[in-house]
């Protein structure tokens, strides 16, 4: 195992989420001061590949598609141990479906080959669409496993992959190239120490650009994604808000009425 | 013009039929009755045909069986390359298959092999006036809605949480069986199954409860949620729970309900200690009567509430299990 890539996402902070506003106008997501972190999931697919790279001496490479702005949050992976870091941004991206946004990362790892792995997140925590993996590796062609819950490394051997399924697991055994993306229970994510965050200020961070990548404008950007977004709205539901109150058995009477109503008592 | 067709991936994992793939007929049904559209249900596996029965029941015209000794167990290539072969052979309009496990990691895949568009965990689909497929995809945690549509690529596809649509069942119904050709050329690369591990059937599952009592942080720990499962069961409902309960070890893994876990709509749900994160209203806000119980009065699962109660389960619990024990008699199993 020489190269792993790992793919990283910076999203806005979900603790921070309650402030997203939409702009009425253009429909699109006001995000303005609302802090980026490391995709949560990422940080399993990273301590995966610090974990071979401890075993056998791989070169860890960070991958993002993001605004530049967002260099501190690839810094952060850096000082859990990557050994350097892309930063994909062009305003030609912006606007991708997963689709194109696939295009954009496989070709920038064709960039970085030879590889013989790629770790992804197995979802992110803004779109959420956990479509990218799958993408990526169709595009590169070669296998993916997602809902990787664990895996085991051994020098020269296929890697043991345990899969999560409904109610269940699947192993398997698979050859490298490979790309998997992990669940949470995969691995506890490592901290760095203060010094390496110190020495991941002044890492150089590489910034590519379409100009790196060559693709055409029908395969990328908003241009080049099959889907497009109709409308966008935020919700909110309309319930009765009725409030029981008194003694707890008093509530505990009402309560039990109101669901006899239902007819399920 | 032969009418253009709406497919639907039946999941199958050992023979036992995935019910969000039932659930998916019943939409596609709905869809189809209004755009004379044919329902044609997908069925991959090594001795499937059997199924087709069932299949039609729920609502398929047709049901497209590939059958190949290298289609048992799923494996993501070889249904893939079957499912691409298929999708450019008959030109579907439409290809819809459930968020599971499954179909998340193979529905992906298969887009960028058609070059074509898919939306991820659809809560709702309609036509839109021009014939197009209109998406309904929460993100941000469910608190924003987009509608996605693919115009110009064929099929559209999209991925439906289980849970979210309602099974049709009509007996007696006319349907087809076609036999999908798998060539000896099949991609029968990629990673090999070792092993499969399943745990027990449980006797009620959580899409499928019409009640669900679901516990968050609040509960406190174990000793909280045995009022929870005691609850459950004087109401013939299952137990959920949100995030923090499932790290914590209180429940299961497949007991969370939300954005990264399970959809319900059951006639009842019962939150006891759940703040309302829109990660996991996402999951339940289909519910039929939703009854919260937490002792902040200022938590947001109160706003996407029908009833509300503040005050400590501990205290609100008790007399409540007293009074359906004193309304029903006879202690639940």
């Amino acid at each position: 195992m020489e190269k792993i890539v790992v793919c990283l996402k910076p999203v806005p902070d979900p603790r921070a989420w309650d402030r997203l506003a939409m702009d009425p106008v253009t429909k699109t997501l006001i995000r303005e001061g609302i802090p980026s972190v490391i995709n949560p999931l990422d940080k399993q697919a990273l301590e995966a590949a610090l974990e071979i790279k401890d075993a056998c001496g791989a070169e860890v490479v960070l991958l993002a598609m993001a605004p530049v702005s967002t260099q501190p949050v690839l810094r952060e992976a850096l000082a859990m141990g990557a050994d350097r870091a892309v930063l994909l941004s062009d305003h030609w991206f912006a606007g991708s479906d997963t689709l194109a946004t696939s295009r954009i990362l496989a070709a920038a790892i064709e960039r970085l080959a030879p590889f013989d792995l790629i770790c992804c997140g197995n979802f992110t925590l803004d779109g959420s669409t956990a479509q990218v993996p799958s993408q990526v590796a169709e595009l590169l062609g070669i296998p993916n496993i997602m809902h990787v819950g664990a895996m085991e490394f051994q020098p020269a051997k296929p890697l043991l992959v345990t899969q999560k399924i409904e109610h269940g697991l699947v192993k398997l055994e698979a050859e490298t190239p490979v790309l998997l993306s992990f669940t949470k229970e995969a691995n506890k994510p490592r901290y760095s120490s203060f010094l390496e965050i110190l020495a991941a200020e002044s890492r150089e961070i590489a910034v590519w650009t379409n100009a790196d990548l060559h693709l055409g404008a029908g395969l990328i950007g908003l241009g080049g994604s099959p889907t497009q977004m109709a409308d966008l709205l935020i919700r909110r539901k309309t319930r009765q808000g009725l409030r029981i109150e008194g003694s707890p058995e008093e509530i505990a009477r009402q309560l039990a009425d109101r669901i006899s109503q239902l007819g399920i008592l | 013009m032969e009418k253009s067709q709406i497919w639907v991936f039946m999941e199958q994992r050992g023979g036992v039929l995935h019910e969000a793939g039932l659930e998916l007929l019943g939409k596609a049904r709905e869809l189809a009755e209004v755009s004379d559209s044919t329902v044609a249900a997908v069925l991959l596996g090594a001795a499937v045909a059997p199924l087709a029965g069932r299949i039609i029941h729920h609502g398929a015209d047709l049901v497209l069986v590939a059958e190949h000794p290298a289609l048992e167990p799923y494996r993501l290539l070889p249904y893939t390359d079957v499912l691409a072969r298929a999708c450019r052979e008959h030109r579907p309009a439409v290809l819809l298959l459930g968020a599971t496990r499954m179909g998340v990691e193979l529905a992906p895949r298969l887009a960028a092999r058609l070059k074509t568009g898919l939306s991820a965990h659809c809560i709702d689909l309609k036509w839109d006036a021009n014939g197009n497929l209109l998406h309904l995809v929460p993100g941000w945690g469910g608190g924003v809605v987009a509608t996605i549509r693919c115009p110009e690529h064929r099929p559209q596809m999209a991925t439906v949480m289980p849970g979210v649509m309602q099974k049709t069942e009509s007996a007696g119904r006319p349907g087809r069986v076609v036999t999908l050709t798998v060539g000896e050329d099949l991609d029968v690369s990629g990673p090999k199954v070792q092993e499969i591990y399943r745990e027990g059937h449980q006797t009620r599952t959580l899409e499928t409860a019409e009640v669900v009592v679901a516990g968050g942080w609040g509960m406190g720990g174990p000793e909280g949620w045995k009022l929870l499962e005691e609850l459950a069961a004087w109401l013939g409902g299952a137990v959920g729970a949100t995030r923090p309960p499932v790290d914590a070890g209180w429940a299961l893994d497949e007991q969370m309900i939300g954005q990264s876990g399970k959809t319900i709509r059951p006639r009842l749900y019962i939150g006891v200690g759940i703040s309302g994160m829109s990660h996991h209203v996402v999951g339940m806000d289909g519910s039929e009567l939703v009854v919260a119980i937490n002792s902040d009065p200022k938590a947001p699962i109160f706003e996407v509430a029908d009833i509300g109660i503040v005050g400590d389960f501990r205290e609100i619990l008790p007399p409540l299990l007293e009074e359906l024990r004193r309304r029903l008699g006879e202690k639940p199993e």
